[in-house]
């Protein structure tokens, strides 16, 4: 079964189509990267597969449910983490508002929320700063720190909004170096602007702008044919697959057809 | 100075201000983390009204002024919820708007007039047992309200998207936090009046903000600071024959001052 299913699905905030007619499944050992240009509807998919919005037509299912119901199996990473920096918080505490309702102690939190948030904290590597202020952190520990607050409900799909946007490179490829070995485990999902990097971690490519179209990029070296593994994807390459309809032709086209289309 | 202590306005005074100075360290940390301080300064102001309703009517002031910022605090509430672009302005309607029908209806009744300088800047030694009553109840529900549903109120204070996302009813907590401010000012205004309500509200908090790794303990903290400021301040005003609430706010600030002084040394 897909973890996420969508089909059909359009979107519009008022008259004007934010989404038409995407159709998108999901696998359960996806690393999926969502691209596109800004206000090309993103962060609306997002929201979506967040159950935030509710489509106008067409369907999303999340585990073969409604959204809403199974929030408890998504983790949220969302955009900006660098809001409320001066917010006299926990690193420990913030990682424990990633709990969901439920069972919980009269007051306070439970010894096993403590110990869960402490191993979230274990699988980003920042269990050593339980105790700090979370603004005495660098940004990326701080998004660290929230991949471990989405972590602690034990999702079994982890959504990332433009997770490395305010990160130094070094600190961008930890982060994605991290959602490489989670992913071995649950299914990622990150909307970037950073492609270059993005891409060199996915397997799967949706671009959207309006509609959204689907590539497949699991075998690296046969899609991209002058790329160096581990390196950085450069301008010309990006160009070719998002400028070509097919990418994979790429690969026997002796002119990649973005180019002989102009 | 000792002898004053065994004068009965003295000691309520005193337990005024302690129990005043608690509950603005904790409704005041939460006010400076939900960035609520312009709210708070409008529902402080628009209970100008219920003060000069109360007169009016002769009904007790407390009782008006909550009626008015407690309604304010709603109205605000709603406002912030479903209509975020221009929320200040509609802010600063409700803090102007309040004070003219409080100033109104003090011109329209008839008789002598009690001295509206008690409520704009405090009158702390006219502290009655009833006042005292309503201030320890106020502070019973504000320390029970963050013992049960402290995580609540923390998740939805610093990061609200994500806490909706996790369940918590943030609308309910988001108004219930503007409902405690617009009752933590009534009783404020007794002890500085509510023209400098909003600098007890923020001065100690600052302060204390510097000073803690958790919100609980900023709300302690907050809380305690609050207390020595009051004290040292009714102390100038009792020596020095000097407005209360005045006094309470320039201690402050002087203080304010030099601990960022003392921050701003350390730091280079």
């Amino acid at each position: 079964m897909n973890v996420i299913d969508i089909s059909h699905l359009s979107f519009a905030y008022d008259k004007e189509f934010i989404l038409e007619d995407i159709n998108l499944a999901v696998g359960k050992h996806d690393f999926l990267a969502i691209i596109g240009p800004n206000g090309g509807g993103k962060s609306t998919l997002l929201k979506l597969i967040l159950g935030i919005y509710k489509p106008k037509s067409g369907t999303v299912r999340v585990l073969g449910k409604e959204p809403s119901k199974e929030i408890s199996h998504i983790g949220y990473v969302p955009q900006n983490t660098n809001i409320n920096i001066d917010f006299p918080i926990k690193v420990i505490e913030v990682v424990m508002m990633g709990h969901v309702g439920g069972k919980r102690p009269l007051f306070g939190y439970g010894k096993d929320e403590k110990a869960c948030a402490m191993g979230a904290l274990a699988q980003v590597g920042m269990e050593a700063y339980a105790e700090y202020k979370i603004g005495s952190l660098s940004g990326g520990q701080r998004q660290r720190v929230m991949i471990a607050r989405a972590l602690c409900a034990h999702p079994s799909i982890l959504i990332l909004d433009e997770p490395t946007s305010s990160i130094d490179v070094a600190g961008q490829r930890d982060i994605y170096e991290l959602l490489k070995t989670l992913a071995k485990q649950i299914t990622i999902i990150v909307v970037s602007h950073d492609i270059s990097v993005i891409l060199e971690y996915a397997n799967k490519v949706a671009h959207i702008n309006r509609t959204l179209s689907y590539h497949d990029i699991s075998n690296k070296e046969a899609t991209f044919h002058t790329h160096h593994p581990k390196g950085h994807f450069c301008e010309v390459e990006l160009l070719q697959m998002l400028g070509s309809d097919d990418y994979q032709s790429c690969n026997i086209e002796k002119t990649p057809k973005w180019r002989s289309k102009k | 100075m000792i002898e004053a202590l065994s004068f009965e306005f003295i000691q309520h005074a005193l337990i005024a201000g302690g129990l005043v100075s608690l509950a603005a360290g904790i409704i005041g940390s939460l006010i400076i983390v939900n960035r609520m301080v312009f709210l708070a300064g409008g529902i402080a102001h628009a209970s100008y009204g219920g003060i000069g309703l109360a007169i009016f009517l002769g009904l007790p002031v407390f009782l008006g002024a909550s009626l008015f910022a407690v309604g304010s605090a709603l109205l605000i509430s709603v406002l912030t919820l479903r209509k975020r672009e221009r929320i200040d302005t509609f802010i600063g309607l409700i803090w102007a708007v309040g004070m003219a029908i409080g100033v109104i209806f003090i011109d329209i009744t008839p008789g002598y007039h009690v001295d509206m300088m008690s409520y704009l800047f405090g009158s702390i030694l006219a502290v009655s047992t009833e006042d005292l009553y309503f201030m320890g109840i106020l502070l019973g529900i504000i320390l029970f309200v963050m013992f049960f549903w402290y995580r609540d109120i923390l998740a939805v204070s610093y990061d609200s998207e994500y806490a909706a996302l996790r369940g918590v009813n943030v609308r309910f907590f988001y108004t219930f936090i503007l409902v405690l401010s617009a009752l933590t000012v009534v009783i404020a205004i007794k002890v500085v009046g509510l023209i400098l309500v909003i600098a007890m509200l923020t001065i100690p908090v600052y302060i204390a903000e510097k000073l803690s790794t958790s919100l609980g303990k900023m709300m302690l903290y907050a809380g305690l600071i609050s207390m020595f400021f009051t004290y040292i301040g009714l102390w100038f005003s009792y020596s020095y024959n000097l407005t209360s609430g005045a006094s309470i706010i320039i201690v402050s600030a002087l203080c304010l001052g030099l601990f960022l002084l003392i921050n701003h040394t350390k730091n280079t």
